[in-house]
């Protein structure tokens, strides 16, 4: 009943590990697949490996945490060797970062035999100068980065959008225009930033960081329902999910499956599971049978 | 909330040459031994275990090793100076049987220290190891033995009490004495010969592993273990005897900031 499909991957549920939420490790990936994922994200990596900020990296506040994680990663060469351990017991998507359509491809074509599908982070809203937001920031920059994967490799393309811009939906046909074959829909939102009163010192060594949990979760789902609307790709819907009704909400405005990735912090790993088994409950109660059925409904 | 209070140091006791413990006003709720706090020195910011619950007096305590360019900062502070603190984190020991053999290694002795208090309020019949490389370096010997506990420290070079390693003394004790469990926090390499002995003789134990900590929210994935995939921050820092057989990576390597494996 949950099964879907998103880029001729079969999920045996829309649940999906977020990028950099754990992930780092094929051991992390591989538990949040025993624990109901209907499919796993790894933490963004880069050519080379990078320490990240240094701490303070994450702060709570209401309604979620900011992070200045730094796209922590040991490169893709020894990440390669995470990828190699990974169970295969659902679909993987790798995330990758680069600072220019060369970079992003070369990483892509070290991998795409290892995953099911290639998740291009260009939405990180604290990464160093030149990747990240500062891409997906910039039509131009997103197509020509999306176009340079699309050539370099045959996999699935799925390119991750940034909140922090004008009109997403622009960037989304930007994405769409070079090759992109879904988006997921948002990266954390912001930059925002928490301010110590004693001190008056910015908490984050960064200064400010991403925004996510479900502060951020109307925003998101504006973002999916816009542009589900106007542009004809599927969506992974990501941002602020908690529950089972989080879920329905994200496939109403337009995605044909979510990500799930703070409410790991709040909570565990069982999260998938959870959600799974609420989403099958309501699904059951309003007498759906597919997910897909529910695909867009706000839209009619 | 998950957000660094910036309190001010009402005491630092000077414990030997390289340990300092720093305490401060805290309203004491469900802390308990083997839990951790990040301290921000508002340059970094890194965990430290708890080594002091004082629920009567509302304080709590850390103990600091002096190692690199952090813990030379917090050496240099003086009694008022502030730090921010949140937590607690992770899963403490559990107190559990009556008869108990803890072993402390170096700084290891922090929630070792904590532990040891807390069990013998509880009537728990404690026997503490604390070993150091050198008598100077021994923790907490007398504040231990004030709880009732058996010290027993040990050095390496024998300049103070068992001379040797706190692994020969630990099997030895085990061999001679009938404990319901063990509790462990130290070195690596310590630890690991520590588990081995506990499979030998077959004596549950709880061990407190270190893994590099960005967000201690479970959140981040620095600190997972191969292959269960567990995060140090949340299923951690202590685990038990047979969770830690899981754990393959446990005394063979760890990660560093960009996960980097780096071999013990
Ligand atoms: C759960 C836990 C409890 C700890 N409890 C204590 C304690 O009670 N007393 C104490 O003195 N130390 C404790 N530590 C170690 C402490 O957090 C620092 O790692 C250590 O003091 C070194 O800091 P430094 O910057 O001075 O030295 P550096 O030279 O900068 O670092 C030395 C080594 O410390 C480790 N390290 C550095 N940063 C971190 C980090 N963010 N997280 C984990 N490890 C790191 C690395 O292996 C590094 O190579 C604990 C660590 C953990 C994970
Ligand atoms: C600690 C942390 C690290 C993250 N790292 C990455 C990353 O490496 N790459 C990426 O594309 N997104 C990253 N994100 C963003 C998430 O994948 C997700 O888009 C965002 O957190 C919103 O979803 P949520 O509210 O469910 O967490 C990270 C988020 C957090 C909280
Ligand atoms: S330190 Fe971030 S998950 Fe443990």
């Amino acid at each position: 009943m949950l099964e879907v499909e998103i880029c001729d991957i079969k999920m045996k549920n829309p649940t999906v590990l977020a990028a950099g939420v754990l992930g780092s490790t094929a051991a992390s990936l591989n538990w949040a697949a025993r624990s109901g994922a209907g499919a796993v994200v790894t933490k963004s990596f880069g050519m080379e490996p990078n320490k990240g900020y240094p701490n303070p990296t994450t702060v709570e506040v209401e309604g979620g945490i900011i992070n200045a994680i730094g796209l922590s990663n040991p490169g893709v060469e020894n990440f390669r060797k995470e990828l190699e351990k990974l169970e295969g017991k659902v679909p993987q998507i790798a995330s990758i970062y680069g600072s220019t359509p060369e970079e992003f491809a070369h990483i892509a074509s070290r991998v795409e035999n290892m995953v099911d599908a290639l998740e291009l982070n260009i939405s990180c809203p604290h990464a160093m100068e030149g990747c990240g937001a500062s891409i997906g920031q910039n039509p131009d920059l997103t197509t020509q980065v999306v176009k340079a994967v699309k050539k370099s490799v045959k996999s699935p393309v799925i390119v991750k959008l940034t909140p922090n811009v004008t009109d997403i939906v622009e960037i989304a046909q930007a994405a769409e225009d070079g090759g992109a074959d879904a988006l997921t829909l948002i990266n954390s939102l912001g930059p925002g930033m928490r301010i110590d009163l004693e001190t008056a010192r910015p908490v984050l060594s960064n200064r400010f960081g991403g925004m996510s949990g479900p502060a951020i979760k109307p925003v998101a789902l504006h973002c999916v329902y816009q542009v589900h609307q106007r542009v004809n790709l599927p969506i992974m819907g990501v941002g602020g999910i908690m529950n089972g009704n989080d879920v329905v909400e994200f496939l109403y405005a337009g995605a044909s499956c979510v990500q799930i990735g703070t409410a790991v912090m709040y909570r565990g790993m069982e999260v998938f599971s959870r959600i799974n088994s609420s989403l099958q409950k309501f699904m059951t109660d309003k007498g759906y049978q597919t997910v897909e059925e529910m695909v867009g409904l706000a839209h009619e | 909330m998950n957000f660094p209070q910036v309190i001010k140091i009402n005491r630092i006791i000077e414990e030997t040459p390289t340990v300092k413990t720093f305490i401060f006003p805290w309203e004491v709720t469900d802390e308990t031994p083997g839990q951790f706090l990040m301290l921000w020195n508002f340059a970094d910011e890194k965990p430290m275990s708890i080594s002091i619950i004082d629920p009567v007096n509302d304080e709590i305590g850390v103990s600091v090793k002096m190692v690199g360019t952090f813990t030379k900062s917090l050496h240099k502070l003086q009694e008022n100076d502030k730090l921010g603190l949140r937590g607690p984190y992770g899963n403490g020991f559990e107190i559990a049987g009556s008869r108990v053999l803890a072993v402390g290694g170096g700084i290891g002795m922090a929630p070792i220290s904590a532990f040891t208090e807390e069990a013998s309020r509880r009537g728990v019949e404690v026997d503490v190891v604390t070993a150091a490389t050198t008598k100077g370096e021994i923790l907490f010997q007398e504040r231990l033995e004030i709880t009732g506990a058996n010290v027993l420290p040990t050095t390496d070079d024998g300049s103070h009490g068992f001379c040797g390693f706190a692994t020969e003394l630990a099997e030895k004790l085990i061999k001679n004495e009938d404990y319901d469990m063990m509790v462990v926090c130290g070195p690596e390499i310590m630890m690991k010969k520590l588990f081995a002995i506990s499979n030998r003789y077959q004596l549950p134990g709880q061990f407190s592993l270190e893994r590099y900590m960005k967000c201690a929210l479970g959140i981040c994935g620095q600190c997972c273990v191969d292959d269960v995939g567990w995060r140090i921050c949340v299923e951690g820092p202590v685990l038990w005897t047979d969770q830690l057989k899981m754990v393959t990576e446990f005394g063979n390597y760890r990660r560093d900031s960009s996960g980097i494996k780096k071999t013990f």
